[in-house]
């Protein structure tokens, strides 16, 4: 999933500041299961900042809605009763979300509530950590299962710098070393012979070097 | 021969080789890679001149290594992948060789968080084995990565780094297999404290016949004091500093403490020259230049071979 967590409060306030009515909208997607941006964020934030806001004897009125998927345009128009009311948007999901509706509002400003972070996966309860850099052209086949590229802190293809100690890498004790999981991984599955092969430069366009990315499917594009 | 570099030349020769390395300043001071340089003169093959090392911004590896070539000293221009992209990389290659370096280590470099600019990018488009890779085949198919013929190829005497120390410690054999397959010449080793572990490292270099396909310059440091020798062991990831040997640096007093890490420098040298398919050392005496030719020499290292 894609993970997102909320900006400071402070951030948020100098946002919304200069305006009477907000739409604070919330995605049901991933930011709903890395609880930074679901229906429930959006009720605390909506409550937070008409707190902070009375506090420096500001009123301003924020409307709530959740929808299904933000960075879709169908599910968007579902805003279009709401939005003629209000005087900004601020968007709770990713930033995927936040430009989707820039784009079908033109005439609101839209903010960002949340910084989105990576794309991840959930090591226990309240823990998410990167696994994935959409470098475009998977390399998982030839590493184990465990990418070297969004989990090597230099994204080393062929091996562990000289800096990996009791399976860490040298930047923290926090951060386990790709490279020892992925030989560990190679080893249980016999595998090691694997590791020999080397990994040639990668070509960075499909991983965005190439500029903005796109996918268009012919047999469903319309 | 691959290339007119001296290194080589002292290679192939069969002579023990000696590398050692010069800092570069943080800051306009070319008469500081001067005077490190002129320590070196006559006691060792080659010098290195390290690449931004520990993530800080230095004077560039490409420039201190020419200011060294214009005092008639041989630079090994270390380079690492951690702040060029590929194009980058090979401009300056192509530059160094045309004022006329010829003998290069290929690196991924120290990560940024270990340095004065934590929120730099990380460039990392090619590792240190792509490099490896990019680099033999600019000099032996004369061609760029992207496939265009090279006008004048740069003949680089390539060499590559090797920590036995790191984890897993299985993997770091194979870890180089793969970088001389890459078209490593010559390897220079982490700082040796654990010559037992080394031996156990270079037994399994030597079943796989490695040291036959590449020179292994056996890297060692002399410690200045204790407080290093502390630092070392707790502090650099993939260092191996056996306690014996903190304890050895702690039991003599502070003045004396100098004196001992280059005698335990002396001692470890005479140690790896007895190990099979060493080619000779690199010695890292960071900041402390002045002392490499003693070290050589009491080695029993001088003269340097005239090939």
């Amino acid at each position: 999933m894609i993970t997102a967590e909320r900006k400071p409060l402070e951030e948020l306030i100098e946002y919304v500041r200069p305006f009477k009515r907000i739409l604070l909208v919330g995605c049901n997607e991933c930011v709903t299961v890395c609880s930074a941006g679901g229906r429930k964020e959006v009720g605390l934030l909506a409550s937070g900042l008409k707190m902070a806001l009375l506090q420096s004897g500001t009123t301003i009125e924020i409307r709530e809605h959740t929808l299904e998927r933000q960075c879709d345009p169908e599910y968007i128009d579902e805003l279009l009763p709401m939005i003629d009311g209000v005087d900004a948007v601020m968007s709770m999901a990713c930033g995927c979300g936040v430009q989707e509706v820039a784009r079908r509002y033109k005439d609101k400003p839209v903010f960002p509530a949340l910084n989105t972070k990576f794309m991840g996966a959930s090591e226990r309860q309240g823990v998410w950590a990167e696994r994935c850099q959409g470098c475009g052209n998977c390399l998982l086949g030839m590493t184990g299962g465990i990418c070297p590229i969004a989990r090597c802190s230099k994204r080393l293809m062929n091996g562990p710098c000289g800096g990996s100690v009791t399976g860490k890498c040298e930047i923290s004790k926090d951060v386990d070393c790709a490279w020892q999981l992925i030989w560990d991984r190679l080893k249980a599955l016999g595998l090691e012979d694997q590791y020999l092969k080397i990994i040639p430069a990668k070509d960075w366009r499909p991983a965005g070097g190439g500029g903005p990315r796109k996918i268009i499917r012919e047999d469903l594009a319309a | 021969m691959k290339t007119e570099s001296h290194l080589e030349k002292v290679l192939v020769s069969g002579n023990l080789a000696v590398t050692s390395e010069c800092g570069p300043p943080r800051g306009c001071l070319p008469d500081h890679v001067r005077e490190k340089g002129g320590y070196l003169r006559g006691v060792v093959d080659a010098i290195n001149v390290t690449d931004n090392q520990t993530a800080m911004v230095r004077m560039s590896s490409l420039a201190a290594s020419v200011l060294l070539k214009q005092e008639g000293l041989n630079p090994l221009y270390q380079m690492v992948t951690r702040d060029r992209n590929r194009l980058a990389m090979q401009a300056d290659i192509i530059g160094a060789y045309s004022l006329g370096i010829d003998t290069m280590l290929c690196l991924s470099g120290d990560h940024t968080q270990f340095g004065d600019h934590p929120m730099a990018a990380n460039v990392h488009d090619l590792d240190s084995i792509q490099l490896i890779q990019m680099v033999k085949a600019m000099r032996d198919e004369g061609k760029f990565q992207g496939g265009a013929d090279i006008k004048g190829p740069p003949k680089m005497f390539i060499g590559a780094a090797a920590n036995p120390f790191a984890d897993p410690f299985e993997l770091r054999v194979l870890r180089l297999a793969k970088k001389v397959a890459a078209g490593a010449d010559f390897i220079q080793t982490q700082c040796i404290f654990n010559v037992d572990k080394f031996e156990k490292w270079m037994e399994q270099v030597r079943r796989r016949g490695l040291h036959k396909q590449v020179y292994i310059l056996a890297g060692v440091t002399p410690m200045k004091s204790v407080g290093a020798a502390r630092y070392m062991k707790n502090k650099v990831p993939g260092m191996d500093v056996p306690q014996d040997l903190v304890d050895r640096m702690g039991s003599v007093p502070k003045e004396k403490q100098p004196e001992e890490g280059i005698t335990i420098c002396i001692e470890t040298i005479d140690r790896l020259k007895k190990i099979e398919g060493i080619a000779g050392f690199h010695i890292m005496a960071i900041d402390w230049e002045e002392k490499v030719k003693e070290i050589v020499d009491r080695a029993g290292l001088l003269p340097r071979p005239q090939v």
